[in-house]
């Protein structure tokens, strides 16, 4: 059998899980449910060094960027300045230009900013960086953001963090119908069942973050959505039969006594 | 002390006292910061790394230091 494998700009992918690094209680938990994830791309934020203290672990002691690939976020931004100073920042630690840009406009509910993310993701792609782009599930502005060259869309499935799953099915299905580059689904999981269903609608790819860091047992959750994304992907590429209102028995009525 | 020989930076949004002719080397060796898991601004111009001796503090250098931490 072929492999199936995840292409984000030129790059290639066994696992079509990404996780974040967020809200974990420490980094050895994290990196322990990166790795029981089977995830290959992992989400980093960009923030000051502690100055102060210096003993602090840092994140690169405990997920080897060589091994898996960081993709800077701009988490937390709120205007075009902000996150584009955020990403050529990140670039220049060491490299990173396959980004992830994230232009929140709503501190409540985290929706993005689409006409700041629009214009940033412009400029970036103008600089040569790669940029996957978290955005709301509006067909048109998804629409704009591939035109403007952006290497995956990244519709949220509901609020970050809030575990409430996909709100508008039907948005991602005319997204999927539309989109050319990965199409991955970013924010809102909340167990399995979600991630499967994103999977079964043809997305190329899911995010988590809260849903794993924040479940009682972090481990055991990020080995449900590593199962939850290859079962979906599976059942999406196998062609599922037509729903029927009628029953059709599953054995032959030939030789019936 | 002589404060003819001192300059004020701020780094990180924290105010540090330095000599006078002191590098951004200087700096990043100061903070043991290792240079290949950060990034370095110097007035909001990004800093090339390669050059760090080169450039020289002045009275007032706004300087971050960034790296990566977990996030969503």
């Amino acid at each position: 059998m072929r492999l199936d494998l995840l292409k984000i700009a030129n790059k290639k992918f066994k696992s079509r899980l990404i996780v974040g690094t967020g809200k974990y209680k420490s980094m050895l938990e994290c990196s322990k449910a990166i790795q029981i994830s089977g995830a290959e791309i992992v989400t980093v934020a960009v923030r000051r060094v502690n100055i102060s203290d210096r003993s602090k672990p840092v994140l690169m002691d405990y997920i080897d960027p060589k091994k898996t690939m960081y993709l800077p976020n701009t988490a937390g931004c709120f205007t075009s300045k902000e996150a584009l100073r955020t990403l050529r920042l990140a670039r220049e630690i060491g490299g990173w230009k396959i980004v992830k840009l994230e232009v929140l406009g709503d501190k409540k509910n985290l929706f993005p900013d689409m006409i700041e993310t629009l214009k940033s993701t412009e400029v970036l792609t103008k600089e040569g960086f790669q940029v996957m782009v978290y955005c709301n599930d509006d067909p048109l502005m998804c629409k704009r953001l591939e035109n403007s060259g952006a290497s995956a869309i990244m519709p949220l499935a509901a609020p970050i963090g809030s575990g409430l799953g996909i709100q508008n099915v039907t948005n991602i299905k005319i997204l999927r119908k539309q989109t050319k580059v990965p199409l991955i689904i970013d924010a809102g999981i909340g167990q399995a069942s979600d991630a499967v269903q994103a999977m079964e609608l043809g997305c190329d790819a899911v995010l988590i973050n809260t849903a794993i860091a924040k479940a009682k047992n972090p481990f055991q959750m990020a080995e449900s959505m590593k199962y939850a994304v290859i079962s979906g992907r599976k059942s999406f590429l196998s062609g599922r039969i037509t729903p029927n209102l009628q029953g059709s028995p599953s054995t032959t009525k030939k030789g019936i006594i | 002390m002589n404060k003819k020989n001192k300059i004020k930076i701020v780094v990180n949004g924290k105010v540090l006292i330095v000599n006078l002719k002191f590098s951004l080397k200087n700096l990043i060796e100061k903070l043991k910061a290792p240079t290949n898991k950060i990034a370095i601004e110097l007035n909001e111009e990004i800093v090339d790394k390669k050059k760090l001796n080169k450039i020289f503090l002045k009275n007032k250098d706004k300087i971050e230091i960034v790296h990566f931490i977990g996030g969503g």
